[in-house]
């Protein structure tokens, strides 16, 4: 009945906040306009915590915790900005940068890319761990689409967008550790796909150059992940 | 099936053993198995037909001392032969009753000397598959009196009263878990057992499972019974054949018995277990990831909170403990948990079961009470370092744990001393290293395996442990500098405070406890371009060639 | 008005776009020519490197023997040694080949398909197995993403140089 005991009062970064019992720390701070770098985490899909940029600092928890998926409580204390997790962030980001051949000047996403803007918003100019230079297949077998696996974060976004919006679970995930790469049905070339609708959600929610339309490249076309949240209240509608 | 009954299969499974003036008891473990001791069992039992001695030859599970196997022990003498083989049989046949074959004798010297057989009490004194032979030692009377006599309150009672903490490595009060997924509303709940042991150099659950199968179904029906459950799942490693076959024979004799299935021990009780196979990955030992793999899916860990007593498998409220864990469960209903409490130290009480392996004498399994030292550990029961060499450092806890030096041998073994001294229980390997094992390359080899197993989902241990492999790689090639020291220290703090899972955070501990305790070595292999054991080789160009001053 | 400093600019292996954008900075050339000397340059005719120079620009990766040679003079030399661009910076498309290995790289260019068939080896550097960014063999002082930087920020890096400051390009300028 009564909305008060849905309501969380919690500080974040010193400041004072409300928010509803149904919260996750990000919304929370995102809506008070405290930024919490992200990069697996898309409205409208499901959260995997794997990215792990928005690691936060919550007083009396042992560990830090990722504010995607940990809720409001009352009374919790926040830091979303401290030298030692700005550290963390920036190494995370480079464990990124490093691990595959993230090429910016070359890729079809410079200037719409979300791992590139993180490097710039978190400060990052350089990489000093050493990069891995893997030898990594692009499939252009599909008429429409690429997956270029050297710019692929591995962040499951075409997988959760394959599966709990369009319903074709065409995306996957094969391979364990440094091997790990997303696959369309059963390792089948995307072409071949028997599963693939060929709806495109997986391209817009791609936040690097992995995935693309063949038509934008050396067009700067920017993608359009902002469709999922009203893609999510229509169909609630039409069910409703 | 009720009290009378039970003492009634009890008794006739006593009878039937007292017919025979001679057991010998022959190790069918996995390692004696390799051995060929099932060749050895028939030849024996060949040997006493034709001998017509009055004897029943008995295949078991692990005995124990696994260096000497194959092993074989004769009852009621309680004498034990070591390194038999098939052509043995003759001797062992002709010396029952008499003087024991001396040239058998395995020299096991104090290797029983202070162990505590609670986890371990039937290993080798019954026939696995045999549930019978279970019940005639005390085999599910704890089972029957917690159906008959105990609420599920009182059963938590008595396992919180006992201190039994999680086998498995993380060391969680058992009762307390219990308890929390007791009271969690939820119609449906389960039951899991944990044996997807992957640490390199352990063998704790697989020979459980392998010896005493049934003693895990019982612990798992107490647990069932005392949250509320009505289906539990073994999650067992598939390069556990021996074991998954004969859980799988003991499952179906405990249905046979009514231990399983709908309206247990006539009670309103309805408990059942399936066996799942795991496919082999570490991470799965995770309890997130064990049940994105019951459920069918790709076995990667998940954020914990929900934590899995709240919301487990299908969703449901679920309890998992390990198979050591549940191994002691039924020991402690049958004495209470004060006799658990009595063994033990002040935060960790009773038993804990160690494979003991590496550069020692005496390989094997062994259960102490804990408060043993590892002092006690190594040189009395294991006899010490192998080949009169000197010891130099002895590793707990697999990937996750650490090795621990000299300094560190009077520690009494419990969860809080081993994570001070910056190693951890884990789930009971024990590795002793002498003086020919390079601390940089022991590292070197458990991040390797962290890097392989690692699922991918997060970049921290994803990205963070090649990255680590690499540093420690370049350090036993002689061609790392000071700046890469500093770097694998910074990428140790990063991927432990960051990583998604237990695997990642705990990843960096063997360079961690190695920095510790043995930065001498490090620092040999940067500044020197030597190795204090010997291991590493250097090639006095492969250095320059890689930075590029020499190409051909 | 501070003391003429003393600037240099090399070209590793890169493209020369982060020299070209230096030449972008247009009028305002002449106003920095003023405060600095500019004393060895692919764009001034200086065959040695001089002993001593506040300012290095590095654009490019190193990739060969001779790359390496360079940069290991020029770090000595050189106060402030600045990373250009992002070849400099990452290896960026230099590096493109460290996924295939130089002998294939050699074989695609100087082999396949070509009439007259000759791996060059007399006259010329040899190349190193990997290409590897700037402060992977050196250290760096500042580093300047982009590719190329924009002539605003080579501005930028400058002006602050010149006052002394060692400029963070961090939240200003970005890779590619």
């Amino acid at each position: 009945m009564s909305g008060e005991a849905n309501v969380r009062t919690l500080t974040v970064d010193g400041e004072e906040i409300s928010a509803r019992a149904d919260q996750t720390i990000l919304e929370a701070a995102r809506e008070h306009n405290v930024g919490i770098p992200t990069l697996c985490h898309l409205e409208g899909l499901s959260e995997v915590g794997a990215c792990r940029l928005c690691l936060v600092e919550v007083k009396g928890a042992r560990r830090l915790l990722p504010a995607c998926v940990t809720r409001v409580e009352e009374g919790m204390e926040v830091t979303t900005h401290s030298p030692k997790i700005d550290r963390y962030r920036t190494m995370i980001l480079e464990l990124f940068f490093a691990e595959r051949n993230h090429i910016c000047s070359i890729c079809v996403a410079n200037g719409n890319c979300e791992l590139q803007s993180l490097a710039l918003t978190l400060g990052m100019t350089h990489v000093e761990i050493p990069y891995q230079y893997p030898q990594l297949p692009v499939d252009a077998s599909h008429p429409r689409f690429t997956v270029d696996h050297n710019r692929c974060v591995l962040c499951t976004r075409c997988v959760r967008v394959c599966s709990e919006i369009e319903g074709a679970n065409t995306w996957g995930v094969m391979g364990r550790g440094a091997q790990s790469l997303v696959i369309t049905d059963l390792k089948e070339p995307w072409g071949d796909s028997e599963t693939c609708t060929s709806c495109g959600k997986c391209v817009q929610v791609c936040p690097t150059g992995a995935l693309f339309e063949k038509s934008s490249v050396g067009s700067k076309v920017r993608k359009h992940p902002e469709f999922l949240p009203y893609l999510r209240i229509m169909r609630e509608e039409d069910q409703a | 099936m009720n009290v009378e009954e039970l003492q009634q299969i009890a008794g006739s499974a006593q009878e039937e053993r007292e017919k025979f003036d001679y057991e010998v008891n022959v190790c069918m473990g996995t390692s004696c198995l390799s051995q060929h001791s099932d060749k050895i069992r028939d030849a024996i039992a060949k040997e006493a037909s034709a001998c017509g001695k009055s004897c029943h030859v008995r295949r078991t599970g692990c005995m124990g001392p696994c260096a000497a196997g194959p092993m074989v022990m004769i009852e009621p003498a309680e004498t034990r032969y070591g390194h038999v083989r098939e052509e043995d049989a003759k001797d062992i046949v002709a010396a029952l009753g008499g003087e024991p074959v001396a040239r058998l004798d395995p020299q096991l010297g104090s290797y029983f000397e202070g162990q505590n057989f609670v986890v371990l009490e039937n290993v080798g004194h019954i026939d696995p598959e045999k549930i019978d032979e279970y019940i005639a030692r005390g085999g599910y009377e704890a089972l029957l009196k917690v159906l008959t006599e105990m609420s599920p309150g009182s059963v938590i009672e008595q396992i919180s009263k006992s201190g039994l903490r999680g086998r498995g490595g993380g060391g969680y009060p058992t009762g307390l878990k219990w308890d929390t997924v007791a009271k969690v509303k939820g119609a449906q709940k389960y039951v899991i057992c944990n044996g997807d042991e992957g640490d390199p150099g352990a063998f704790m659950d697989r020979s459980v499972l392998e010896s005493d199968p049934q003693r895990v179904i019982e612990g798992m029906a107490i647990a069932a019974y005392a949250i509320g459950a009505n289906k539990g799942y073994v999650y067992v490693r598939a390069e556990y054949p021996l074991a998954v076959q004969r859980l799988t024979v003991a499952l179906r004799e405990a249905r046979r018995r009514g231990f399983l299935g709908n309206a247990i021990c006539e009670t309103t009780f309805n408990f059942d277990i399936d066996v799942r196979l795991g496919a082999g990955a570490f991470v799965c030992g995770e309890e997130t990831a064990l049940i994105a793999s019951i459920e069918g899916k790709r076995g990667m860990p998940r954020p914990r909170p929900p934590y899995p007593a709240v919301s487990g498998l299908w969703g449901d409220p679920t309890l998992i403990n390990n198979v050591e864990t549940f191994a002691n469960v039924a020991p402690i209903i049958r004495h209470g948990g004060e006799w658990f409490a009595s063994m033990g130290t002040a935060r960790s009480k009773g038993t804990k079961v160690f494979a003991l392996t590496g550069k020692i004498q005496r390989t094997g399994l062994v259960e102490i009470p804990m408060g043993m030292t590892l002092r006690q550990i190594i040189f009395g029961i294991g006899g010490g370092v192998a080949d009169g060499r000197k010891f130099k450092a002895v590793q707990t806890g697999g990937p996750s744990g650490g090795c621990m030096p000299e300094e560190h041998l009077d520690l009494s073994i419990s969860y809080d001393a081993l994570i001070s001294a910056g190693s951890m229980m884990g789930s009971g390997g024990m590795i002793v290293m002498d003086d020919t094992s390079c601390m940089v390359s022991v590292a070197r080899f458990f991040m390797e395996f962290c890097m392989t197993e690692s699922c991918g989902k997060c970049v921290p241990c994803r990205a963070g442990t090649v990255q680590m492999f690499e540093l420690l790689t370049k350090i036993t090639k002689g061609e790392a500098t000071h700046r890469d020291l500093d770097r694998l220290t910074e990428l140790c703090e990063v991927v432990g405070a960051t990583s998604l899972c237990g695997l990642g955070q705990t990843a960096p501990n063997p360079v961690l406890s190695t920095l510790r305790y043995f930065k001498h070595e490090y620092l040999a292999h940067i500044e020197e371009k030597r190795c204090p054991a010997g291991v590493c080789e250097f090639s006095a160009t492969a250095a320059d060639t890689r930075r590029g001053e020499v190409h051909v | 008005m501070s003391e003429v400093k003393t600037l240099a600019t090399v070209w590793l292996d890169g493209c020369s776009g982060c020299h070209m954008s230096l030449l972008d900075l247009d009028e305002r050339l002449i106003e920095l020519s003023s405060q600095f000397q500019l004393v060895y340059s692919p764009l001034v005719d200086r065959k040695t490197f001089p002993d001593r120079v506040d300012v290095t620009l590095v654009e490019g990766a190193v990739a060969s023997v001779d790359d390496l040679k360079k940069i290991r003079k020029i770090r000595e030399h050189t106060r402030v040694l600045v990373s250009l661009g992002d070849c400099a910076l990452t290896g960026n498309v230099s590096a493109m080949r460290n996924t295939v290995g130089v002998q294939p790289v050699l074989f695609r260019v100087y082999e396949e398909n070509v009439l007259q068939k000759q791996i060059p080896t007399i006259g010329v550097p040899a190349l190193l197995d990997r290409v590897c960014p700037v402060h992977e063999v050196v250290p760096v002082d500042v580093f300047v993403p982009g590719c190329p930087p924009s002539a605003d920020t080579i501005y930028q890096v400058l002006s602050e140089l010149l006052a002394g400051r060692v400029p963070s390009l961090g939240g200003v300028a970005h890779f590619g």
